[in-house]
């Protein structure tokens, strides 16, 4: 027989050296932010003038003066208008062409399903100008529409993908049951198949926003007073005296917050979510 | 391989039990003997993996201590108990052939080359995987999987114990009684000591040289399978074994008689008890169609022919009585009367069985 | 599962169909248009053939901007996917409030408006107001972004690392909490080693979300723009014009539409094929391992 070797209870360190690692890049990622967000608090004045690692006069006056300055926060919200936008025509479109490619296959369903994802792999870079020119022949040039359906390109290709993930995880006797009990497709769809599919639907809420809020190139390019990105209107802050870094700082840390809130919402989804469907 | 003691073993799940039912496992005091089959046997939730998790080391038990031979490994680490142990569903390293995965644990502890090489192959022999012995492990079915976990298991000839939780869970049913018997004959070549946890009494009474029954956290009985059969201890380990369970009828005792409904049983031995819910019980291999007019009358409610045998399922002024028949046996379409072997009557005496005096 | 052939699927897929047709054939018939023709003005166009591909596969400053963008996309990859899994590996196993703040806290960068990342670093960068380049000048190394090429290089790789790191952590995260305890159990009855573990069962379960990983990293670095265009606008000089920087400079900066047109189409096409490259070497490696 084998040596036994038992040790009595191990003391443990009172922090592992995992909780050590995690720290160290949490810092890593934060304190960038943190400077934004000092920045963002002092005036002008401060900034440029003494070197401090935090606002030693706390001002709010940045902040406010993007409050107060329509062009400022209508940057705001016509971003979120064309994100909402996007999302919705992006999962719209997506949940029935996913449920085909998922429970069905028809001709040339494999050319499509991969056709569809390769326009993910398409540079906005290489849109941009033809997107212009379409938009504005076709008169939505800075149009919120024109922005949410130029992101529907990059967005409802990694929709349908995602969501066919979490559809084939859907066993098909669901159906063939809904259907025997005399459900309408439409009905059946609304009511029992897309609630079985919610984490799928959130998983691509998530990178519709994702995609859509971040994105500046496009939005940039459609736009040009009326539908005016947040994003855009940050790159062109340059008033008569140099760049304003106070309110670029503050414009910046408000960009942060709806991110902050939508990874808040969905952080027990997005592990299961990753895992599940196949991104 | 080494004997394993469990000395007033307890455990529960919350920091602060206060009465019993906050136990996931009751007070229990048992020793494994080496080189034994042991099954656990139970519905889930009655502790047994509880048990399992103790002995394996997953799981520190709230009192009590763990020996294996005389060493206290109660808060020893499972790498350091020298166990192997097979899961409910089959862990293989996918990347690694099968002659891999069978070599991982001996090459994990350094031992020589050519020991291994001959010990793999014997394993493999055993087992029955010397074909597939140099393909990838991700390739091959639920089941060859299931074995080479437990060839991983039964590589170290120097283990401890050898734990199955619930092995054949994901096995096809042709399948599973192939790997019981199999085990059961590795048992009897290696002669580890072996738990067995699973809730299929065929699987337990196959398998185990002794059937550890638990329910509700506790041990009810420990015994072999015929001990298990014939003297159940407790009503749950008649309801639970058998199939189907055995029958219990609440009655009156005076002496060696049972009375109940204007009717009386004739029980063999002498009880004297006089208080508490009594109950006698009797497998329904022990019952049969009386051929005269004597014994309990009952309704017949249907009879089931499983082919080698006939179920019978009667009414007894409401309590069902069950009884296995030859398939050669007519069984009357209405009412008849039925006889109890009379050696093979339990009396219960709020559940727990009583001994009686033999006259 | 098993599929039914049902060509009335059709009608399902239509509006995906119609709507990308709009927003990607129709934009990409007006590229291949261009590509092919030369203008005066006034909307007065003809044919040159393929003379503007010749012209873009002779460009120097696209076989520059070319070999920067793919060293770029190996030292990036090169660093984010290893450290990646590393960092998915410390990742708190057990559900709580500290693994829901850490996934939280990782998860943001990736929802920071591009220009916004930029923005950060230019800030975080600048040696007289950020706390990067203020703490290492004080430390006397001479850290200059916006002047010094390698300097400007290193801060991109490391905004980058610090933008999208997380996705491959998030991805690998999900793949490690696949895995069931009872396969760490099993190693530690088999006292595999640490790189055993890591070896035999957190990699290969890992391997399909890695390759998602991969694939999108190698995409959307190979695409970058908006970061180094706000943080250095492709300089100092042209040290970091990468693909789409370059590109977007000819075709809304100079408003040269042919070569333009000629260099998007080779530009998506490259991306295409390496992703293409890519996946099925992947595919295959893993098969292989299979077998």
């Amino acid at each position: 027989m084998a040596e036994l070797v038992f040790s009595t209870k191990k003391r443990k360190p009172w922090i592992k050296k995992s909780a050590v690692i995690m720290i160290i890049y949490i810092l890593f990622l934060l304190i960038p932010i943190y400077w934004l967000l000092n920045m963002s608090l002092k005036t002008n004045n401060e900034i440029l003038g003494q070197f401090s690692m935090w606002p030693e006069n706390l001002t709010f006056a940045n902040y406010l003066v993007i409050f107060t300055d329509p062009s400022w926060y209508w940057g705001y919200f016509n971003s979120i208008i064309y994100v909402l936008l996007n999302t919705v025509i992006s999962l719209a479109v997506a949940l029935p062409a996913a449920y085909a490619f998922s429970r069905y296959s028809f001709m040339g369903d494999k050319h499509l399903f991969f056709w569809l994802l390769t326009n993910r792999m398409a540079p906005p870079a290489v849109f941009a100008l033809p997107f212009f020119q379409l938009y504005s022949s076709v008169g939505l040039f800075d149009t919120h529409i024109a922005v949410a359906l130029a992101h529907t390109l990059f967005n409802v290709p990694l929709a349908v993908w995602i969501l066919e993930g979490f559809m084939r995880g859907v066993p098909k006797e669901i159906d063939e049951t809904a259907y025997i009990d005399g459900y309408g497709f439409f009905t059946f769809f609304a009511k029992i198949f897309t609630p079985l599919i919610s984490s799928g639907i959130g998983v691509v809420a998530f990178f519709c926003f994702m995609f859509s809020w971040v994105e500046l190139l496009l939005s940039r390019t459609l736009t040009s007073v009326d539908a005016k990105s947040i994003a855009a209107t940050m790159t062109r802050t340059v008033s008569a005296a140099g760049l304003d870094w106070g309110v670029l700082s503050a414009a910046g840390i408000l960009t942060i917050i709806p991110g902050a809130l939508v990874i808040y919402f969905v952080r027990n989804h997005i592990a299961k979510g990753f895992a599940m469907g196949r991104v | 391989m080494a004997k394993i003691t469990l000395s007033n073993l307890a455990h529960s799940y919350s920091s602060n039990p206060k009465n019993e039912s906050d136990y996931a496992l009751k007070k229990l005091n048992h020793v494994w003997d080496d080189g034994s089959a042991y099954a656990l046997l139970g519905p889930s939730g009655c502790g047994k993996s509880t048990l399992l998790n103790i002995i394996s080391g997953l799981l520190i038990p709230s009192e009590g201590q763990i020996f294996f031979d005389d060493h206290d490994v109660t808060n020893a680490d499972t790498s350091e108990r020298n166990i192997a142990q097979v899961f409910q569903f089959p862990v293989v390293y996918d990347t690694m052939t099968v002659k891999q995965n069978l070599a991982f644990p001996l090459k994990n502890r350094k031992v020589d080359a050519s020991y291994i090489e001959a010990r793999v192959n014997e394993i493999a022999e055993m087992i029955g995987v010397t074909e597939v012995l140099n393909n990838k492990a991700q390739g091959l079915t639920a089941d060859a999987k299931q074995k080479i976990s437990l060839g991983r298991g039964m590589v170290r000839e120097d283990v401890n114990a050898i734990l199955f939780d619930e092995p054949l869970t994901v096995i096809d049913p042709h399948m599973k009684w192939e790997l019981r018997t199999q085990l059961k004959a590795l048992h009897q070549q290696l002669e580890h000591t072996m738990i067995y946890v699973t809730h299929d009494q065929t699987e337990a009474l196959t398998f185990a040289d002794k059937v550890v029954v638990m329910f509700d956290g506790k041990v009810v009985q420990i015994g072999t399978p015929t001990e298990l059969f014939e003297r159940p201890n407790h009503t749950f380990v008649g309801y639970f074994i058998g199939s189907p369970g055995m029958n219990f009828l609440t009655v009156a005792i005076e002496g060696q008689k049972a009375f109940i409904h204007d009717e009386e049983i004739d029980l063999g031995n002498n009880y004297s008890i006089s208080r508490g819910k009594v109950e006698i019980g009797i497998r329904p291999e022990f019952v049969s169609l009386s051929d005269d007019a004597s014994g309990l009358p009952v309704k017949i409610k249907r009879v089931e022919d499983v082919g080698r045998h006939k179920i019978v399922r009667t009414d007894f002024y409401g309590t069902e009585i069950n009884l296995i028949v030859s398939s050669s046996t007519m069984v009357p379409s209405d009412s008849c009367r039925l006889k109890f072997k009379k050696s093979a009557v339990n009396v219960y005496l709020d559940g727990w069985r009583v001994n009686g005096e033999t006259v | 599962m098993n599929k039914t052939v049902n060509q009335k699927a059709w009608f399902l897929v239509l509006p995906v169909l119609v709507l990308v047709a709009f927003s990607a054939v129709i934009p990409l018939m007006t590229v291949v248009n261009y590509s092919v023709q030369d203008t005066f003005g006034n909307n007065i166009f003809y044919w040159v053939g393929l003379e503007w591909f010749e012209e873009i596969l002779n460009s120097e400053r696209i076989h520059n901007a070319l070999g920067r963008q793919i060293i770029f996309t190996s030292i990036i990859m090169l660093i984010e996917i290893p450290l990646g899994i590393f960092i998915a590996l410390q990742m708190p196993k057990k559900n709580g409030l500290w693994s829901s703040l850490c996934l939280v806290l990782i998860a943001l960068p990736l929802l920071i408006p591009w220009n916004v990342v930029g923005t950060i670093w230019q800030i975080f960068g600048r040696i007289d107001i950020g706390l990067l380049g203020y703490s290492l000048n004080a430390l006397g190394i001479d850290y200059n972004y916006v002047q010094n090429p390698l300097h400007a290089w290193i801060t991109i790789i490391v905004m980058d690392v610090w933008h999208w790191t997380s996705l491959v952590v998030l991805l690998c995260y999900a793949g490690l909490q696949s895995i069931p305890d009872a396969y760490y159990q099993a190693a530690k009855i088999d006292q595999a080693s640490r790189i055993n573990i890591f070896r035999y069962i957190e990699l290969p379960k890992m391997a399909g979300v890695l390759l998602i990983a991969s694939l999108l990293r190698f995409m959307d670095s190979f695409m970058i723009y908006t970061e180094p265009f706000v943080l250095t606008g492709g300089g100092p000089g042209n040290v970091t014009t990468f693909l789409s920087i370059d590109l977007v400079k000819m075709a809304i900066g100079q408003f040269d539409l042919g070569p333009a047109a000629a260099f998007s189409l080779m530009y998506f096409l490259v991306i295409l094929l390496i992703s293409w490259v890519f996946f099925t070497v992947m595919t295959n490696l893993d098969k292989k391992e299979g077998v």
